[in-house]
């Protein structure tokens, strides 16, 4: 057993013994299926666009995941609050295999709230047209998970306590999500709004999910692939500096 | 004896408040030295640089030959920290806070279970082992993190307060147990207390800090009869005197409350 292992057990741990937590934050993705996907969908098929929930739901999953993830990422500061933090900072193992380790757990957790969201779209009526590529579909979950989880891991490795909070929720976290192609298709859009989701990561996240369970790549399986993975990479890079350089 | 912690000229700055002002001790290997001082002296401050926290704003430490502002991995290896604030997972069951430190300090895998199960059975906490630690009171907090902090085997033992809210009984059972680490393995215990009976009983050498300037540095027998006192409580009122430390805390704390505040309002 390493410590990058045992690290993300416990984040995992943490993650199935909190069962509030769990149906906490799957109440607002299924409330953004629910809500969105029956109000627009009559509108969105007269406009020529298809099923809204076929739209939508690659969207809906991405949400989840993105939330869950940056969250997993900011625990840290409450490791530091509560003091758990300490423990691993002196430790006799490599940060970088503290920060692995709490990366992958977190990026485990946002994966699995994700598969839950799926269960439930396909509940609410998603259907999954090509079932060999749900493979695919996982794997461009997994990548957002890590890279918003490497993203959250830097934000809370420079902010001292959760006073900041609200500044990042509304100041990153939600126009991610909102400034992508969750929730509405990019053709047709403005220019400056389709430029905004150009470089917007999650854009390329939701494409890729998208493409492979029902719609067809916007970008092309390539680009969304090549994308994440530099960017999830240049951040882990990022937090793996900042988390190192944690002062008490 | 040769010195395992040697500290030159240590300063630590927060803004313009001097925590720390050019300190200097040395630690001898295998003793079990006292570091004393009334609150905000700076205890904690020094423990964190020499366990590679927190960056000094200037002087030299070596521990065990290392410098933990440049070698921190080599540092972290050879020591093990009981600290003064909480710092278990409270999620976590007691077995599961010692198995993951027995884990991130390279416990011999066939060792663990057995080692972890001696030491909750040592501090009477053997029949919790599976409740998470969120359940406990903080006397059984404290005995686990005390455990955990004897779990591997390290060169030096940094104990910041480590018999802080525990009662009389438990005290004296672990410092016996912290003595024999020191005699038959020749652990070095670097701790710190408020309590000045018993840093007499077992400390062989102390310093006393006090506004962050090391005021006395001796055996416990010599500062006695160095300030003609009678017990060590005595000598170190004789050498810190008897106001009590707030004022200068509290406005220290009021400017950092006063920062919170304003980078709150933004
Ligand atoms: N992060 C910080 N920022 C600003 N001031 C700090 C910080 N940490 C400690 N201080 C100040 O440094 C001084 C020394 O604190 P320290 O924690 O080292 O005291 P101590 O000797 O351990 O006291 P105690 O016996 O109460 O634990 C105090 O005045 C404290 O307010
Ligand atoms: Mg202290």
């Amino acid at each position: 057993m390493s410590a990058i292992y045992i690290l993300w057990l416990r984040q995992l741990k943490r993650y199935l013994r909190s069962r509030s937590r769990i149906v906490g934050s799957l109440g607002q993705p299924v409330l953004f299926l629910l809500a969105l996907g029956f109000g627009f969908g009559p509108i969105f098929a007269k406009a020529g666009g298809g099923s809204y929930i076929q739209f939508l739901a690659p969207g809906i999953i991405a949400m989840a995941i993105l939330f869950t993830a940056v969250f997993t990422g900011i625990e840290i500061i409450w490791d530091r609050q509560f003091g758990f933090l300490k423990e691993t900072l002196v430790a006799p193992v490599s940060r970088l295999q503290i920060v692995l380790g709490r990366t992958l757990g977190g990026a485990t957790v946002a994966l699995l709230q994700g598969a839950f969201i799926f269960v439930v779209c396909v509940v609410a009526g998603f259907r999954v047209e090509r079932v060999r590529l749900v493979p695919v579909a996982l794997a461009f979950m997994f990548l957002i998970a890590v890279l918003f989880t490497a993203i959250g891991t830097s934000i809370a490795s420079v902010l001292e306590d959760m006073q900041g909070f609200q500044l990042i929720m509304n100041f990153i976290v939600l126009p991610l999500f909102f400034f992508s192609d969750a929730l509405f298709p990019m053709r047709g859009l403005p220019k400056f709004l389709r430029a905004v989701l150009r470089v917007n990561p999650v854009t390329y996240g939701v494409d890729g999910i998208r493409g492979a369970l029902s719609h067809g790549f916007h970008f092309g399986l390539g680009t969304d692939f090549a994308v994440l993975g530099i960017l999830t990479a240049i951040l882990l890079a990022i937090g793996s500096y900042l988390f190192s350089r944690i002062q008490l | 004896m040769s010195a395992i912690i040697e500290v030159n000229d240590l300063v630590k700055n927060f803004g313009a408040f001097c925590a720390v002002d050019h300190v200097s001790f040395r630690v001898p290997e295998g003793s079990i030295f006292g570091f004393l001082g009334p609150n905000g002296a700076g205890k904690t401050t020094t423990i964190k640089m020499l366990t590679t926290v927190l960056r000094p704003t200037s002087g030299t430490i070596r521990v065990d030959g290392y410098d933990p502002t440049r070698d921190q991995q080599r540092v972290r290896r050879s020591f093990g920290i009981v600290f003064q604030d909480p710092s278990l997972d409270d999620e976590l069951t007691a077995f599961e806070n010692m198995e993951l430190h027995a884990v991130l300090y390279g416990v011999a895998p066939a060792e663990r279970k057995g080692k972890i199960g001696a030491l909750l059975a040592f501090v009477e906490l053997a029949d919790r082992r599976n409740d998470q630690v969120k359940q406990f009171s903080g006397g059984m907090k404290r005995r686990l993190e005390l455990a955990r902090g004897l779990l591997h085997q390290p060169k030096i033992l940094f104990l910041d307060e480590p018999t802080l809210g525990l009662d009389p009984q438990t005290r004296n059972h672990i410092w016996s147990f912290i003595q024999s680490l020191a005699k038959e393995k020749g652990v070095t215990v670097f701790f710190t207390t408020h309590y000045m009976e018993e840093a007499d009983r077992v400390a062989d050498l102390v310093a006393v800090i006090d506004h962050g300037k090391i005021v006395a540095q001796d055996p416990t027998a010599e500062l006695k009869r160095k300030t003609g006192s009678a017990t060590l409580e005595d000598a170190f009122i004789a050498v810190t005197g008897h106001t009590i430390r707030e004022e200068e805390a509290s406005s220290v704390d009021q400017l950092r409350m006063m920062g919170r505040v304003w980078r709150g309002r933004r």
